[in-house]
């Protein structure tokens, strides 16, 4: 591990490997190009299975999002968290938060899950392009997740 | 040169029917020298996703915002910004947007902050474009760059600061938030720290009227008849009153704004764009909880 790596001050301090290599694709790149990136995850967010796209009350709504989004956290036998978001195409900054955030933490330990930094959506080095205020339901997403992986590992 | 106004019946019946068009009129209009047609979202990515041809993107948190200072950008600032987008003082400009058209409401105020003398809303905004299967492209045009004069901001029309606020203390002022916010309870969410304020609760003698309710289900705005219904009958407020709005941060405040003035004619409206985020936080402010609109206290000078 590099002297780096160790920087409790950078971006990626704390972060499990997938999500950290996704903040490190942010910030490597200009400001602008960042939200070309986001709008990229926002393209790549699947749909939900058919599980659950069946059955829409397993979904929990994001209150702090202004779009109605909803998310479902699986934890499998293996103790592994899968994380299921369903956001309409009106909301792609939404969306693109979502993917980011399915892609660094699908399959991950559910441990590893809670100790996420709860700042993990502002690591990627968009506070100048999309306002605190947005960003505020995207920490309302992440907290969510927690709850229902708690939930999922209490029983 | 500005383009004609839409005739249509619906708008004829509002107080300044040249301040909105149809989504017929702007498909009708597209593409016409002297139209330029602006995006305003909530979500920054959105025009990305899809827009009007032709049309630009107007984000209100890094281009309408100082970067720095909590305020607008400035006159030079305003003419860069017009400049970059193609947008000439004399062009017809029509504003769309998505959520109602809310975030389209007050890149319009602020294009009047500036006093465009053309500036217009389509009615119905950017869901209802969608919804009617009308083109859409995610090409992105190359604006010309044009000398957009500097001019001067003139705020004291149609702004309020909090010092306004308090000396109209006693007046009429509107409340646009939900209910939750309205009466406080929505400031100590669980989970939640970012809520932005260390108190809860409206401005002492505000009327509730969520902003929403001017929209109908279709994102246009409710007819005259409906319009004078909410704030006219059920609210009291007559078009010769002095009206300060308000909200979070100013946006949501910017369509009732343009509803009390443009469509219902009131003289004297402004918008407080501190809003919550200002008065919530700010020392010894008065501040109402609960659902009763409140006494306002003697002004403290």
């Amino acid at each position: 591990m590099s002297a780096v790596d160790e920087d409790p001050f950078s971006p990626t301090a704390g972060l499990p490997p997938a999500m950290a290599e996704i903040v490190e694709d942010f910030q490597a790149l200009p400001e602008r190009e960042r939200l070309q990136l986001l709008l990229e995850f926002s393209q790549g967010l699947p749909p939900l299975p058919p599980h659950l796209a069946e059955h829409p009350e397993l979904l929990e709504r994001v209150d702090e999002c202004q779009s109605p989004v909803f998310v479902n956290v699986e934890v499998d036998d293996a103790s592994r968290v899968h994380l299921h978001v369903s956001a309409p195409p009106e909301a792609p900054t939404t969306r693109g938060f979502a993917g980011v955030l399915r892609e660094g933490l699908d399959g991950l330990p559910a441990e590893e899950v809670l100790q996420l930094p709860p700042d993990v959506c502002s690591r990627l080095g968009l506070e100048q392009a999309v306002s605190p205020l947005r960003m505020r339901g995207m920490t309302g997403m992440l907290a969510r997740v927690k709850r229902q992986v708690r939930v999922a590992t209490a029983s | 040169m500005a383009l004609p106004h839409d005739g249509d019946e619906k708008l004829a019946a509002y107080a300044h029917p040249e301040k909105l068009v149809t989504t017929a009129w702007l498909a009708e209009h597209l593409g016409e020298p002297g139209l330029k047609v602006v995006e305003s979202d909530e979500d920054v990515l959105l025009w990305d996703t899809g827009h009007v041809p032709g049309s630009v993107k107007v984000d209100w948190h890094t281009e309408l915002n100082d970067p720095v200072t909590r305020d607008y950008v400035d006159g030079e600032g305003f003419a860069a910004l017009m400049s970059r987008k193609g947008i000439a003082r004399e062009d017809t400009v029509v504003i769309y947007g998505d959520k109602n058209n809310w975030w389209a409401a007050y890149a319009l105020w602020v294009f009047t902050l500036f006093g465009h003398p053309d500036v217009r809303l389509l009615d119905g905004g950017r869901a209802k474009w969608i919804a009617e299967g009308r083109e859409t492209t995610t090409e992105a045009p190359e604006p010309q760059p044009t000398d957009y004069p500097v001019v001067e901001r003139q705020d004291a029309s149609i702004r309020a600061f909090k010092e306004d606020v308090l000396a109209h203390l006693g007046g009429r002022l509107i409340d646009v938030r939900s209910p939750q916010e309205y009466t406080g309870e929505r400031t100590h969410m669980p989970d939640y720290p970012e809520e932005g304020t260390v108190r809860g609760g409206h401005i002492p003698g505000a009327d509730s009227v969520p902003w929403a309710r001017a929209a109908a289900e279709d994102g246009t705005f409710r007819t005259r008849e409906e319009l004078e219904a909410i704030y006219q009958r059920e609210k009291g407020l007559a078009p010769a009153d002095d009206v300060i709005a308000y909200c979070r941060i100013g946006e949501r405040s910017s369509h009732t704004w343009f509803v009390l003035q443009h469509l219902l004619g009131f003289e004297k409206v402004r918008n407080y764009d501190g809003s919550w985020t200002e008065w919530g936080n700010t020392v010894r402010v008065p501040i109402v909880k609960g659902p009763d609109k409140g006494e306002a206290p003697a002004v403290r000078r």
